[in-house]
């Protein structure tokens, strides 16, 4: 499984203050959809406008990052350009 | 108001053109004559990217009227270079990587042209001082004190 | 460094800039250099005001003035609802940017735009700028972050209500939003401390003070067919922005990218290029907006002013335990500061079990704030750094031991969550420590200051095309503007992979229709990702010429391999064959199957993280609370260095433009809202002659996925330099210096207020 940690304020406000949750997932979008469908309303909410960090490494745009069945997934805001 | 009719030498060359009476040396430069190489950053003279030299003199063109270059030489960066033999100071430019976005370079090319015409030895804080006209907002201005300091010395060995 | 050198041919090396002859011969063309036949002059009317209603606008005695084609207020765009949009690289909301290019209903700050004009001349231009009558109803204005968090604070947008709390605040704010983000137990951190220090820290307003104004042209045709020519981050930025902005799809609209002088992060969005279209729209005529530096500094950029408090605990032994950050950003008028990304940096470099940092993102009546180098995270280092100087002090222990001590390296979770992978920020400290610089000595009045820094860096989508030319000569397409020699690295990188001198590679950056989609030049990605696409480009490059030289030879094409430019047998078993060079098989690419080119489109994946520490020495003067900075080193970890002498110059000028923000800089805003100083003679950025040698150290940790370990610079070094030159004053003169700039008038008021209780003595 998966550890999913979720941004402080999607955790409050969809999750019940939950901020981390363990997710079954091969890909980011199968974490997605299971997000999804345990916490309703989560996939549109995280699908855009957000950074993803797998295993350290920060996505802007994870939706074809795989996931590992060890992997920690955070989400970030995106990062801006300077 | 009708246009004046200005005759002045640009690099050397005669040259003709019409300006209003309050439009600046760097418009007439830029709009009348075609040469953009000088740059306006603040059109105050408080940034010195359209340094030029005007009867030898280092100026603001933001800051002279058009009018002023009548009967007068104006040397511009499109005049540094002798036809394809770059002046030291624009090669010593970019060997040395001075510039960066590069919108300051033709102001500060004109200016340090202009110390290093009346000195070939001036020293870090010399240079500094009479650059201090000159605003660069990207190198810190750490390489262009070096690539002075080379172009200044490659002269020294040459004079 | 001496791994560069022997494993590459380019990589590391220092040859000069493409474009650079054109920059030192005044033939580069920059935003303003470009004129059109027939072109008109627009000039944008601005409030006077810092708020303001807008009851209406009449243009007629405007119009009436001879040469004038075509005025445009608001009502000629179209009204966008409020909400986020994806466009390119991420959201926007397209209302604000909207309001922001041309006020609606409301004028947010003084230099806000509010109609804009086209004519025949600039005089022309300006008499009917005059001649437009706005019926201002002024409103209370608010400048101040703090101020503007009051209850009771004059309120700029009625449907502002903050978001991130609970419950939903019923009454609107100026607060737009507020984050968290935790780490651990803060109480149980701060239980396991010994000692705690903690401080308020204020920093203002500053301009990123790029040399060149914006500057765009724009020619709109009879068939709505648009093009612009403007200075930017982004070409393809800016045809989102303008097609969303005037209702048109991005097809409509070309852009070409000018040479830019200057951006720093004040050139990722767009100030004067829709409205330059909506003008030439109007008017059927091509339109120049060049703007003067005063609506630069009135209306664009700057960064936030932000008032931060941290506070840190310690083990006697110097393990830090617990940090705690509020930040308090003004994004100006409308929300989108960058206090998430403050908030993130924050701590970042260190490895601490317990953290939390709270962010508020707050409008105030000021330009609408633009990334700045490091968006967010100048400001958020100046205040751990600080806290970090005086823990030091209070532990007893050397500042950058402190810093070594508490270090994150691999494996570390950073203070925003995960895990750092391959990072450099401990040899960076390694690096400082043992630099000679550290050990000179000081004389009176004279204090060393040491700071840290982190970035996130980033990738994103990115494209870039390599063509080889009928002669064996290439040409590299790089889709992102070049702000400072990114041409040089991408011809680098170029030359490297096909095994060709850099001579016979020339980069352009082309238009919009020339290229495929590429993010913006920012957030320090052009190496890393254009690079990344160069690269890619140049394999597909070598796999098509190892393919005809395979089909000259009549041989597969898995027995040719591409070593130092030419195609050669991959044994004696292939075949006797005498090499084939680039030249050679692009002069018979007409034989062997056409034109022989490589493109790359990717979402460039890998970043690593970039972290640096800065040695600051300084002298105050007690009697003027003049600040003199001695001597300077960067160092940080950059990767690897493509071109050294660029990679030096993003250091250097970062730090100065750190030195500038901590020393002078400032927006200075009058009782009536006004900004006082937008002038470089008044706000004043650094000098040649107020500085010294900036010297670098460039710690190369290779980023292990990147093709040649780059990291990305840019935004690093603009982050220690604030609190590393305030560090400095407080060991010149024991007066810490929590509000930036330390100003002469601002450090004296704090050397004199140090010395009352001894006066009182």
């Amino acid at each position: 499984m998966a550890k999913v940690v979720l941004p402080n304020e999607v955790a409050r406000e969809l999750a019940g203050g939950l901020k981390e949750v363990e997710v079954e997932a091969e890909n980011y979008r199968q974490l997605l959809k299971a997000l999804d469908s345990r916490f309703p309303g989560m996939g549109d909410r995280l699908r855009d406008g957000v950074a993803v960090a797998i295993d350290g490494e920060i996505f802007q745009e994870p939706f074809l990052e795989l996931i590992r069945e060890d992997s920690e997934v955070f989400f970030l805001p995106q990062i801006e350009a300077g | 108001m009708a246009k004046r009719h200005v005759t002045t030498t640009v690099n050397g060359e005669p040259r003709e053109f019409l300006c209003e009476v309050d439009q600046t040396l760097l418009d007439a430069l830029r709009d009348e004559l075609g040469l953009t190489g000088s740059k306006e950053g603040c059109g105050s003279g408080d940034c010195g990217a359209c340094s030029v030299m005007l009867d030898g003199r280092l100026v603001c063109a933001c800051l002279a009227l058009a009018v002023e270059a009548e009967g007068r030489e104006v040397e511009t960066i499109e005049g540094m270079a002798e036809g394809e033999r770059l002046h030291p100071l624009q090669r010593t430019f970019l060997e040395e990587a001075a510039l960066q976005c590069g919108i300051c370079t033709p102001g500060f090319l004109v200016a340090a042209k202009a110390l290093l015409d009346r000195d070939l030895d001036p020293s870090e804080t010399e240079i500094r001082y009479w650059l201090a006209g000159n605003l660069c907002r990207c190198t810190g201005y750490d390489k262009i004190v070096r690539a002075v300091q080379k172009a200044a010395a490659e002269m020294r060995a040459e004079a | 460094m001496s791994d560069s050198a022997s494993r590459f041919k380019w990589v590391g090396t220092r040859p000069v800039r493409p474009d650079g002859l054109d920059k030192v011969t005044g033939r580069a063309n920059f935003g303003a250099d470009f004129t059109m036949p027939g072109m008109l002059v627009g000039r944008i009317v601005r409030s006077p005001h810092a708020h303001a209603r807008i009851a209406g606008i009449d243009a007629s005695a405007a119009l009436a003035v001879p040469g004038v084609k075509a005025v445009v207020t608001a009502e000629d765009f179209p009204e966008i609802p409020d909400g986020e949009l994806m466009v390119g690289e991420g959201p926007m909301n397209f209302r604000d940017l909207s309001c922001n290019v041309m006020a609606r209903d409301k004028a947010l700050y003084d230099g806000h735009a509010v109609a804009a004009v086209a004519a025949t001349s600039r005089a022309a231009a300006e008499e009917a700028v005059d001649r437009i009558r706005v019926d201002y109803e002024v409103l209370p204005h608010v400048v101040d972050v703090l101020e503007a968090m009051e209850p009771d604070a004059p309120l700029l947008h009625e449907t502002m209500f903050t978001e991130g709390v609970e419950p939903k605040p019923e009454r609107p704010s100026n607060v737009a939003s507020r984050c968290e983000f935790t780490l651990g137990d803060l109480d149980s951190g701060f239980a396991a401390a010994d000692v705690v220090v903690e401080g308020e820290y204020v920093t203002e307003a500053v301009h990123q003070g790029y040399i060149e104004p914006h500057a765009a042209v724009a020619s709109v045709g009879e068939d709505g067919q648009c093009t612009v020519w403007c200075s930017s981050q982004g070409q393809f930025m800016v045809r989102a922005y303008c097609a969303k902005l005037l209702g048109m799809e991005n097809s409509q609209i070309r852009v070409t990218p000018s040479e830019i002088g200057g951006g720093f992060g004040g050139k990722t969005t767009i100030y004067v290029e829709p409205v330059a279209l909506a003008l030439s729209r109007k008017a059927g005529r091509p339109v120049k907006i060049v703007m003067d530096r005063d609506e630069v500094f009135r209306a664009t950029g700057p960064t936030s002013s932000a008032h931060v408090k941290v506070r840190v605990g310690a083990t006697r032994d110097g393990k830090i335990t617990a940090g705690d950050a509020e930040l308090r950003f003004q994004a100006g008028a409308f929300s989108g500061s960058h206090v998430q990304l403050g908030c993130m940096c924050g701590f970042a470099p260190y490895d601490i079990d317990n953290v939390r940092t709270v962010g508020y993102d707050v409008v105030v009546n000021r330009p609408k704030c633009a990334a700045y180098r490091a968006p967010g995270a100048p400001m958020a280092a100046f205040g751990v750094e600080s806290a970090l100087d005086d823990l030091a002090e209070k532990l007893g222990m050397d500042p950058l031991e402190l810093r070594l001590a508490n270090a994150a390296r691999e494996g570390t979770k950073a203070a925003y969550g995960p895990k750092f992978r391959e990072i450099g920020y401990a040899e960076t400290v390694e690096a400082a420590l043992s630099h000679e610089h550290y050990r000179a000595k000081l004389g009176p009045n004279q204090g060393r200051g040491v700071a840290s820094g982190f970035w996130f860096n980033i990738g994103g989508q990115t494209s870039a095309a390599l063509h080889i030319n009928e002669d064996g000569t290439a040409v590299v397409v790089d889709p992102n503007p070049d702000i400072g020699g990114s041409r040089a690295s991408m011809a680098i990188m170029a030359a490297e992979v096909l095994g060709i001198d850099y001579d016979r590679v020339r980069p352009i950056v082309p238009d919009t229709s020339s290229v495929p989609y590429s993010d913006m030049t920012g957030g320090s990605r052009v190496t890393f990702s254009v690079g990344m696409a160069v690269v890619e480009a140049g394999q597909k490059v070598i796999e098509e010429l190892r393919n005809r030289a395979a089909k000259i030879w009549d041989v597969d094409p898995d027995g040719v391999v591409w070593e130092n430019g030419e195609a050669r047998p991959a044994s004696s078993n292939v075949g006797e064959f005498e090499p084939l060079s680039l030249t050679a098989l692009a002069e018979s690419s007409a034989k062997t199957g056409g034109p022989i080119s490589g493109q790359a489109t990717i979402n460039a994946r890998g970043v690593g993280p970039g972290f640096g520490t800065h040695v600051c020495d300084v002298e105050v003067d007690p009697e003027t609370g003049g600040v003199t900075v001695l001597r300077y080193t960067a160092v940080q970890d950059v990767g690897r260095a493509i071109h050294p002498s660029y990679v030096e110059g993003q250091l250097q000028g970062g730090a100065v433009q750190g030195i500038g923000w901590a020393l002078n800089e400032e927006y200075v805003y009058s009782e009536a809202g006004t900004l006082e100083n937008p002038g470089f003679l008044d706000y004043r950025v650094p000098v040649a002659s107020d500085l010294p040698m900036i010297d670098t150290v460039l710690v190369e940790v290779p980023n292990p996925r990147h093709p040649y370990g780059v990291r990305g610079v840019g935004e690093v070094p603009i982050v220690p330099p604030l609190a590393a030159v305030a560090n400095a004053i407080y060991h010149a003169c024991g007066t810490r210096m929590n509000h930036l700039p330390a100003s002469p008038p601002r450090l004296l008021a704090a050397l004199d207020a140090a010395k009352l209780p001894e006066a009182a003595d």
